[in-house]
C-alpha cells in the first residue's frame, strides 16, 4: 500500500495497517506524544490501535515541540 | 495623525509596499503586540516589531540574560549578563526606534496575570520555552478572543500556527501537555540559533499581517520547517470540535498554571515558578 505522509507519499509493504502500527513502523519516538491526522481529521489517541489505514489514505505526524527559549 | 518627515524616511521601505502603504505604517504605529518570553523567538520577534515601528510592545520575562542565552537571544549583549530580560530588550528597543513604547512586565506569564496582559494588546507573541506556559498562552488567548502566534523549536525544527477567533487552537492540534520526558527541552537536546531566528521571524511577519490586515495568516495551518533538509512544510489543521478549550464543551472554563517537570530544573529555574 502507498500512503501520504506529511505530504511524501511512501511504498508501505503492509497490505493493511492501524495508526499505532505505522507508528511503530516509522520508528516514530515517543508514540505518546504525537498527534495524528488521516484525512486531515484528528485522530484520538484512544483510536490509535482500531484506525486502520487505507491505501493513498494522507497521514500527518504533528511533533510537539516545546522549544521558545527563554 | 499622519507620518512625520523622519517617519516618512525611517518607514519608506514598508511605504512603498503596496499592501502596507502609508495607511498600514499608520496601523503599525498604532498596533499593540505582547510578547511573552523574551529569548530565543522573542529576541527577533521584539527587534523586527519595534524596528518595523509597532507603536506598543509589551515584554513578558521573568528571567535575567544568561551566559548560554547568547548564542540565540540576539537582543541580549555580553554586558547584559545577568540584567532582566525585559530591562535589557527594553533598551536595545528604544535604542532601535524611538517611536515605540514598550511596557515591560518582569515577571512570568501565569494564570493570575496572564488575562490582564493580553487583553491590552492586538496580537499575542508566545516565545515561551516550555508548554505549561505555551498551554497557559493559549487557553487565555482563546479565553479573551486574542488572536496569537504560537512557535516551537527545537534542535533543527520549528513549527508555528497562528490562532485567531474561530479558528483551530494549539489544543485542537495537542490536546493536552505532552506526557513526563517524552518531548526534550532546547536545554536537553539543543537548538540551533538560527532556526530561533527563522521562526520568531515567522511569528514577527505574521503579527505585522494581522495588524495591517494584509495576506493569509497561518491559520488552520500548522507550517513547520527543517533547517538540516531545509525544507518547510504547512499541515492543515481543522478545528476540533472536541476541543478542550475551544470545543463545543469545553472542559477547560478556568485558567491555571499546568504542571509539566520542566526537566532541566538543574540548569535553571522552572520560569513556572
Amino acid at each position: 500500500m502507498k500512503l501520504l505522509i506529511n505530504g511524501k507519499t511512501e511504498p508501505l509493504k503492509q497490505t493493511c495497517i492501524s495508526v499505532s502500527e505505522l507508528l511503530q513502523v516509522k520508528n516514530v519516538e515517543h508514540p505518546e506524544a504525537v498527534s495524528v491526522q488521516v484525512n486531515k481529521e484528528f485522530v484520538s489517541r484512544t483510536d490509535f490501535d482500531s484506525t486502520l489505514l487505507n491505501d493513498n489514505d494522507e497521514v500527518d505526524f504533528l511533533y510537539f515541540m516545546g522549544g521558545g527559549t527563554y | 495623525m499622519g507620518l512625520s518627515e523622519s517617519q516618512t524616511e525611517r518607514y519608506s521601505r514598508h511605504i512603498i509596499l503596496k499592501d502596507i502603504g502609508v495607511e498600514g505604517q499608520e496601523k503599525l504605529l498604532n498596533g499593540k503586540v505582547l510578547i511573552i518570553g523574551t529569548g530565543g523567538l522573542g529576541s527577533p520577534a521584539a527587534l523586527y516589531l519595534a524596528a518595523a515601528g509597532v507603536g506598543t510592545i509589551g515584554l513578558v520575562d521573568g528571567d535575567t540574560v544568561d551566559l548560554s542565552n547568547l548564542q540565540r537571544q540576539i537582543i541580549h549583549f555580553t554586558p547584559d549578563l545577568e540584567r532582566p530580560k525585559v530591562e535589557s530588550a527594553a533598551e536595545k528597543i528604544n535604542q532601535i526606534n524611538p517611536d515605540v513604547t514598550v511596557n515591560s512586565h518582569n515577571k512570568f506569564a501565569k494564570a493570575e496575570n496572564i488575562l490582564g496582559l493580553v487583553m491590552e494588546y492586538d496580537f499575542v507573541i508566545d516565545g515561551t520555552d516550555n508548554f505549561p506556559a505555551k498551554f497557559l498562552i493559549n487557553d487565555a488567548c482563546v479565553m479573551a478572543e486574542k488572536p496569537y502566534s504560537h512557535g516551537g523549536i527545537l534542535k533543527f525544527d520549528g513549527q508555528t500556527l497562528t490562532y485567531k477567533p474561530g479558528s483551530a487552537c494549539l489544543r485542537c492540534v495537542f490536546e493536552d501537555l505532552p506526557p513526563k520526558n517524552t518531548v526534550p527541552t532546547c536545554s536537553q537536546a539543543g537548538v540551533l540559533g538560527a532556526v530561533a531566528g527563522m521562526l520568531g521571524t515567522i511569528q514577527t511577519a505574521e503579527a505585522i499581517k494581522y495588524i495591517t490586515g494584509v495576506g493569509n495568516l497561518l491559520e488552520n495551518r500548522m507550517l513547520t520547517f527543517n533547517a538540516l533538509a531545509m525544507e518547510f512544510m504547512t499541515i492543515n489543521i481543522k478545528r476540533n470540535s472536541g476541543c478542550p478549550v475551544c470545543g463545543t464543551t469545553p472542559v477547560i472554563t478556568e485558567l491555571q498554571d499546568y504542571e509539566q517537570p520542566v526537566c532541566d530544573l538543574i540548569q535553571k529555574k522552572n520560569p513556572m515558578e
